[in-house]
């Protein structure tokens, strides 16, 4: 980037006020997101509205702070590798359903309902989808930054 | 009796891991990919003896009983369609262990094939239309990828325009669908046929059977809708066109069509005529287009959309012995149409063009691709004692018996056109003369020789699957299922243990 203001080489990302609300709320998003996945089971939303919201967060990081730093919090090697984890954390969890003897059995106790810990094999059904969803989403957004600077440079 | 999940799972598996550990270990992707379709050939083999001992089998995923629960079933017309799509799925990855080397990311590749392996096994082996809807869209996004797996301009603008018809495609089919469960209150095929039977069609049927024929029609690329089909299929790596030329237009379209207006709408003689209609057509001007083009590839697309007419034409006189004979040529047409992507692969990747006016005499520097060539031409043709001849015979024979005479001249003549485009093929490329600069072309290696020469002897061994024993095996146990109509429902109930 070549631009430059009278202050010097510009900093990356938004103004000072966004990156400071941004540092204030980026973390809650992110409990939130985690809290909707959690409670998959029990209250509205699941693996995949909290994995959007956990991705949320990163980009919002991203927004307001310019790319490299997000990056550096969450890469594009790890957002990969996270992302085949949760598809084969999913895969995994259903073929144990075969030492029930079925494709996909809850074989883990129920519990009572409404406990956090309870419904079996959902809530972990619930964290794989996360990680799936949440580090693809995060991965499609890199994509699409990546785009965007590769048609700058041209 | 669980072997069925398996065909899901280990493609499914066997992407993620090659995802994950294929860019740092270099030979994983290669050898994991190759074990899991080798396994998965076995089972499909395995699967035909199970259903001749047992008939049908319903599997109840996580012990939850249909309709409440997603089921799997497997009964002849699966077992079939799998045999059909994971050996040739083997061949195929065989034939991309030295074909791909010329790409980077090989993983990637190979994670996107597994993945729309899965999501084809999915489709044929699911007993649930939701279930189907979201295993198409897997196969379909991941054909998405493949097409523009090269990332040139090309190969780019046509899967832009695979992918706007693909999601189209996939619209209607999912409007289809809610239509079908706002009437039925059911996602499961075979409950959802006892109910359209219970309740009787009523208007909703005839509303949602054009969605069907527009949605599967785009999908299998018959005649009005085959637009994308010549730009995505040539675009492609030749592995991936052979799958998809090969494969995918058969499972997304065919087999899914056949399987709901069978076994679960039990459409009638009208739709039909309009599917023998449509099959017609597409035959005939899928032929036509083919003549005059230059390159290769996408003469063999043009030759898909004319030989996916033979099947619907088939499917659409709707008597068991045609049944019979389009399922048996989606078989042929799936060992010589990928057979023939192959070769254009072997072509393409030792002399550098796709164009048929550069090439000549390679018959004289590439003499198992040129074989293999012109087996799978002259099978594709018609010509007898090769596979293409029996199918093509058994489906016309058909439409005479059935009294549709116009339709099985049009279908005979056909043929000679057929003839007529491979010869030039055969002639132009590896007959007369050697092509400018051509004169280090060397054959194709080891693996990508192996695959052709196996699909090749399928395309020569083809007509012994006629043989009474393997015939009723094979092919009559998958007619049959659909010839079964609505009584598809009751046997699945009957065999839920």
């Amino acid at each position: 980037m070549k631009k430059t203001s009278k202050r010097g080489p510009r900093e990356p990302g938004m103004t000072l006020i966004v990156k400071t609300i941004t540092r204030l709320t980026v973390g809650l998003i992110f409990l939130y997101g985690v809290y909707i996945v959690v409670h998959g089971h029990l209250t509205p939303g699941g693996g995949f509205a909290g994995g959007l919201i956990i991705a949320l967060s990163f980009i919002h990081l991203m927004l307001a702070f310019g790319k490299d730093l997000a990056l550096k919090k969450f890469s594009k090697a790890a957002a990969s590798i996270f992302e085949s984890l949760g598809g084969i954390l999913f895969l995994t969890i259903a073929l144990l359903g075969f030492t029930g003897g079925y494709f996909f059995l809850n074989f883990i106790r129920k519990g009572r309902p409404f406990d956090l810990f309870s419904a079996g094999i959902i809530p972990l059904c619930n964290i794989a989808i996360s990680l799936k969803v949440g580090a693809g989403l995060f991965a499609i957004f890199i994509a699409l930054v990546f785009l965007q600077i590769l048609k700058k440079e041209e | 009796m669980s072997i069925i999940p398996l065909f899901i799972a280990i493609p499914l598996g066997a992407a993620f891991l090659v995802s994950l550990f294929g860019r740092r270990i270099k030979i994983l992707p290669d050898l994991l990919a190759n074990l899991c379709t080798a396994s998965l050939g076995i089972l499909s083999l395995l699967s035909v003896g199970i259903v001749r001992e047992h008939g049908m089998l319903v599997y109840k995923i996580g012990s939850w009983a249909p309709p409440v629960g997603i089921s799997l079933v497997l009964d002849g017309l699966t077992c079939f369609m799998l045999v059909t799509v994971n050996i040739i799925a083997f061949f195929i990855t065989l034939y991309s262990i030295s074909y791909m080397a010329r790409y980077t990311a090989k993983w990637k590749f190979y994670t996107l094939f597994l993945l729309m392996l899965a999501g084809m096994n999915g489709v044929i082996a699911t007993g649930d239309i939701f279930n189907l809807y979201v295993f198409l869209e897997i196969a379909a996004i991941a054909s998405y990828a493949l097409v523009a797996f090269g990332i040139e301009h090309e190969e780019l603008e046509a899967s832009f325009k695979y992918a706007v018809m693909g999601t189209l495609a996939s619209s209607f089919i999912l409007l289809g669908i809610i239509f079908l469960y706002s009437y039925t209150s059911t996602l499961n095929m075979a409950d959802m046929s006892n109910v359209l039977l219970a309740k009787g069609p009523g208007k909703i049927v005839g509303f949602v059977v054009p969605l069907f024929i527009l949605g599967f029609g785009l999908k299998a690329a018959i005649m009005p809708f085959h637009a994308w089909l010549p730009d995505a299929h040539p675009s492609a790596p030749a592995p991936i066109s052979a799958m998809l030329s090969g494969l995918l237009i058969k499972v997304l379209g065919i087999y899914a069509l056949m399987r709901i207006f069978f076994n679960v709408l039990g459409v009638s003689q009208n739709t039909y005529f309009v599917l023998m209609i449509l099959g017609v057509i597409s035959m005939t001007l899928g032929a036509f287009l083919a003549i005059g083009q230059h390159d290769i590839k996408r003469m063999l697309a043009y030759s898909s959309v004319s030989q996916i007419g033979y099947i619907m034409l088939g499917i659409g006189i709707a008597t068991p012995m045609a049944i019979a004979g389009a399922l048996f040529h989606l078989f042929n047409h799936a060992t010589f149409k990928s057979l023939l992507f192959l070769n254009s692969g072997a072509i393409e990747y030792s002399t550098g063009t796709r164009d048929l006016k550069k090439m000549g005499g390679l018959n004289s520097h590439m003499p198992v691709t040129g074989a293999t060539s012109l087996i799978g031409s002259m099978s594709i043709s018609g010509m007898p004692p090769l596979s293409g001849f029996w199918s093509k015979l058994i489906i016309i024979l058909a439409a005479v018996q059935a009294e549709y005479y116009a339709m099985a001249a049009i279908a005979a003549s056909v043929s000679i056109i057929t003839l007529a485009y491979y010869l030039k093929l055969q002639k132009e490329a590896f007959f007369g003369t050697l092509g400018e600069g051509l004169e280090k072309v060397k054959e194709a290696p080891l693996t990508m020789k192996l695959a052709m020469i196996a699909l090749a002897a399928i395309c020569i061994a083809g007509g012994l699957l006629l043989l009474p024993q393997v015939f009723d095996l094979f092919i009559n146990s998958a007619a049959k299922v659909l010839s079964a109509g609505n009584g598809y429902a009751k046997i699945v109930f009957g065999s839920i243990r």
